[in-house]
């Protein structure tokens, strides 16, 4: 299948300081990819160099089939039909919501163009506020209205800088969920910037993890957190704790909760010292369970506890379990564990860890 | 390349508009021989004394009227508060030598003041002691009358960022509103009236009219007593480089303010403030503080000019004063019209390439607002007279012809030294106007398809206009307010409205000078409105 955007090896530096270092993924028609990250990982330089804001120093990157920026050369972006979400918005003040969303139309005739216009307001469901001035908008409703604006001209690809940043929390995941219903909707390409993994979650097809400008993986959201790719991924997303184990043989560890089955890495030999990752979800409340730990902190979530819990040797773990199970802190509960997905890791010393 | 396209022009012109500056710091070395001498050993020291004395006279009385009137109107409620709030930026439109010759026709031996004291008492010349105005004190409190609104302005906009927790704060922990006043309020605005404070003594040390009419010695007068009288352009110089040495006090004293007052923010303010309500005698005392400072800064001289010109006008307007007025619109609208190009080359320069270089150079071009025009006007006059008579005599010398004086002679060197005075305001007015303009606009457009030349045209233009007519205005003014400059580098006969009001009140023909006064005045009046209207926004916002 063709890809509607295609970046291989792509390297972006300023000056000295390089901000992307040899980074390759693909979005096909119709996807939404996400680049997540902690602040300073150069997730932004990489859409920026996809927009054509920014050249790249090595590689290549394509638009439905066409290559746009290679070293030394690059398409400037207004020839690069693509639409940018920024994180400020940079809806035009001067300019009434109808003009700013016209303001990329020019090609087409009054009419057609006014009813692109109408077909967005209604799709976002803002028709009447046509002639309304960005300053009287909301802070969602101008999220709404640069979203429709940067989709008017039909780009090859959306690019979406932090859009919901400036949000609070609630309006964030509604708008979301809103603006990943309407991409797909429309089939729409989309790229989303963030370092909140939630919204990434919430919004991406698939999800390029970044870090100190290194792609360190590139999947669904679901294989990012129960398989990541290393321990750089396992530490920046979700919760979960490190447990010591040791190597039985190709496809089994042993630690002191047990011993678990799996994948794992094929440098590994037997009797090896090496790391699981055990996520809070993983480890099921039970109180019929022979396994009793005792609690030694708790944090109340609304819906949920997030018990940590002791292990016999001091190593702890974190559990999660309905709110309507409340225990007193130096309890001792039952658990039992379901690692469906292994992820085990090399010990090290000095682990990269995420913001 | 576009790099070096931008950095070499942005840098030269910055270095041609520092060709005053540097001439005048060039001269201290140009030995003077004895005129300096002459000048050291007898009135020099009249000079520094009667400067810092002039200042010492203006802080004192600025302060009295900027900080109180600041504090009455941003902390207070009292009647026609909210008139007051804008009314008392009205002094700035007079140019401090016109209320000077008003305030000398009303109150000297054959004004209205004194008559009708006469007429009353009987007394005759000589039986009663009246205060004079021509003298220090009289320039003194004819610059505060004037000068104020500097401090007034940021001083009450210091008082409304106050947050209101601060002064809760104070108030929780058992001070009553005066008492937090003194120890909290004014002190969190120190800095903002330092930095008023040192605009104000900055005007006063550039002032030339006022101190001249009045016959007070100060450093103006003794550069134009020195190039003038004396014929001594090294020592008239140096004159200035000392004048300019104050300067640099000034300037650094008001940066160091500004910085300071950063750390005195107290946050955003999320409440309203509670203003105290004045009752009984001290609502009557606040509206006549404010009034009385209105009447005597505005209302009073303006009236006076008013009724002088409408028993002149008819002789005064003539074929003379059309082409006086024709002139001065000629040229404050060139001046206007280059600073405004210059203030877009280099913002738009330091927008597009941000370097170091850049950006020291832009700040670099801005700094002559802090110049005396007199000394900005030595600075011209040396190097351009010298250039146009090398040329001229080489060109006589190798074809026989003479070119004249092509640069001193003509209005270009006017034009130059306002560049270098004023381009600081059109700058300072380009700037906050593309500030609103943000990176990520242009890149929408962009993204969008737009190409820059669509961008300048589809965005910038038209959200640069109010900022480009504020520009425009707000240069105009200056221009047509500016006298020592022009009046050292107007070409022979050429004549501006300053000019002329200044030559007819030092014949001491003070009625005859009241229309071109008073032309003056009513341009004056713009950047007030203009002032006025951004405060009107801040007062919504500060709701």
């Amino acid at each position: 299948m063709d890809m509607q955007l295609k970046v291989k090896n792509v390297t972006v530096a300023y000056d000295d300081y390089v901000a992307i270092k040899d980074v390759s993924f693909a979005l096909k028609p119709g996807e939404i990819g996400c680049l997540l990250g902690p602040s300073g990982c150069g997730k932004t330089s990489l859409l920026r160099a996809i927009a054509g804001f920014e050249p790249v120093q090595c590689g290549e990157i394509s638009l439905h089939g066409k290559t746009v920026s290679v070293p030394g050369n690059y398409l400037p972006t207004e020839q690069r039909r693509v639409g940018m979400v920024f994180q400020d918005f940079a809806l035009f003040p001067h300019l009434s919501v109808e003009k700013n969303i016209a303001f990329g139309l020019k090609h087409l005739n009054a009419k057609r163009c006014d009813e692109r216009v109408e077909e967005l307001l209604k799709l976002v469901g803002l028709s009447h506020l046509k002639t309304a001035y960005p300053h009287e908008l909301s802070g969602g409703q101008q999220q709404r209205i640069a979203l429709i604006r940067a989709m008017a001209p039909r780009p090859e690809i959306l690019l979406m800088d932090e859009p919901f940043s400036s949000m609070d929390a609630e309006l964030r995941e509604q708008l979301a969920r809103e603006v990943r219903e309407l991409l797909k909707r429309d089939g729409i390409t989309a790229i989303l910037v963030t370092h909140d993994q939630l919204e990434a979650f919430a919004m991406a097809d698939a999800i390029a993890v970044l870090g100190n400008g290194e792609l360190h993986q590139y999947d669904s959201g679901y294989n990012i957190y129960h398989n990541p790719a290393n321990r750089f991924v396992a530490d920046f997303i979700g919760q979960g704790v490190m447990l010591q184990a040791s190597v039985l043989d190709e496809k089994r560890v042993e630690t002191e909760m047990g011993v678990f089955k799996g994948e794992l890495p094929e440098d590994c030999h037997s009797g090896q010292q090496v790391e699981v990752l055990l996520r809070p979800d993983d480890v099921i409340h039970d109180d019929n369970s022979d396994i009793k730990l005792e609690v030694i902190a708790k944090v109340f979530r609304g819906a949920e506890y997030l018990y940590t819990l002791a292990l016999p040797s001091g190593q702890s773990i974190l559990c999660l379990v309905q709110s309507h199970h409340n225990h007193r802190i130096g309890e001792r509960i039952g658990i039992k564990l379901g690692v469906d997905d292994l992820a085990v890791f090399p010990v090290c010393e000095n682990t990269e860890t995420a913001d | 390349m576009k790099f070096s396209y931008w950095h070499t022009s942005i840098i030269a012109t910055t270095l041609l508009l520092a060709i005053p500056l540097a001439v005048v710091v060039a001269n201290v070395f140009v030995p003077a021989g004895e005129v300096w001498r002459h000048l050291a050993a007898t009135v020099l020291q009249d000079y520094i004394v009667n400067s810092l004395l002039l200042m010492f006279g203006v802080a004192i009385g600025s302060l009295i009227l900027g900080v109180g009137s600041a504090w009455l109107v941003s902390v207070t409620e009292f009647p026609g508060r909210k008139y007051f709030e804008w009314a008392l930026l009205l002094p700035m439109a007079i140019p401090a030598y016109i209320i000077a010759y008003t305030y000398t026709g009303m109150l000297d031996f054959a004004g209205p003041v004194q008559s009708s004291l006469r007429e009353l008492t009987g007394w005759g010349y000589g039986d009663y002691w009246f205060p004079e105005i021509r003298s220090l004190g009289g320039a003194a409190v004819m610059l505060s009358l004037v000068l104020y609104p500097y401090i007034y302005l940021l001083a009450r906009a210091a008082f409304l960022s106050q947050s209101l927790c601060v002064l809760e704060v104070s108030r929780s922990l058992g001070n009553g509103p005066w008492c937090t006043f003194f120890h909290v309020g004014l002190p969190l605005a120190r800095p903002a009236i330092v930095a008023g404070l040192s605009l104000v003594l900055m005007e006063t040390l550039a002032d030339y009219g006022t101190v001249q009419y009045f016959g007070v010695s100060t450093f103006t007068t003794g550069i134009f007593r020195t190039w003038y009288g004396l014929d001594n352009a090294p020592a008239a110089a140096q004159l200035a480089a000392m004048l300019l040495l104050f300067v640099v006090v000034l300037v650094t004293l008001e940066r160091i303010s500004r910085r300071q007052s950063r750390y005195y923010n107290t946050g955003k303010r999320t409440q309203p403030l509670q203003r105290l309500k004045l009752v009984g005698r001290g609502r009557v005392a606040a509206s006549l503080f404010c009034f009385a400072i209105l009447l005597s800064g505005f209302l009073l001289p303006a009236a006076q000019l008013a009724s002088w010109a409408i028993n002149t006008y008819q002789t005064m307007i003539d074929a003379r004063f059309v082409t006086l007025f024709f002139n001065t619109l000629e040229l404050a609208a060139i001046s206007t019209a280059l600073a405004l190009v210059i203030a877009l080359l280099l913002n738009y320069g330091r927008r597009l390439q941000p370097t170091r270089g850049i950006r020291f150079a832009v700040r670099a071009a801005g700094l002559g607002y802090a110049i005396p025009g007199t000394v900005i006007a030595i600075g011209v006059v040396i190097p351009f007279g010298w250039f146009d008579n090398t040329l001229d005599s080489w060109m006589r010398a190798q074809f026989d012809v003479s070119t004249g004086l092509l640069l001193s002679g003509t209005i270009a060197a006017l034009v130059f030294a306002y560049m270098v005075r004023f381009l600081a305001v059109s700058l300072h007015a380009v700037e906050s106007g593309l500030e609103r303009i943000t990176p990520s606009m242009d890149e929408a457009a962009r993204a969008m398809g737009e190409k820059p030349l669509g961008i300048l045209g589809r965005i910038h233009i038209p959200m640069l206009k109010g900022s480009l007519i504020t520009a425009l205005l707000l240069v105009f003014v200056d221009v047509l307010k500016e006298l020592p400059a022009t009046l050292i580098l107007r070409p022979f006969n050429f004549n501006t409205l300053a000019v002329r009001a200044y030559e007819l009140a030092s014949d001491e023909r003070l009625a005859d000078s009241s229309t071109a006064a008073l032309a003056i005045v009513v341009a004056g009046l713009v950047p007030v409105i203009l002032l006025s209207r951004s405060l009107s926004k801040t007062r919504s916002f500060a709701k």
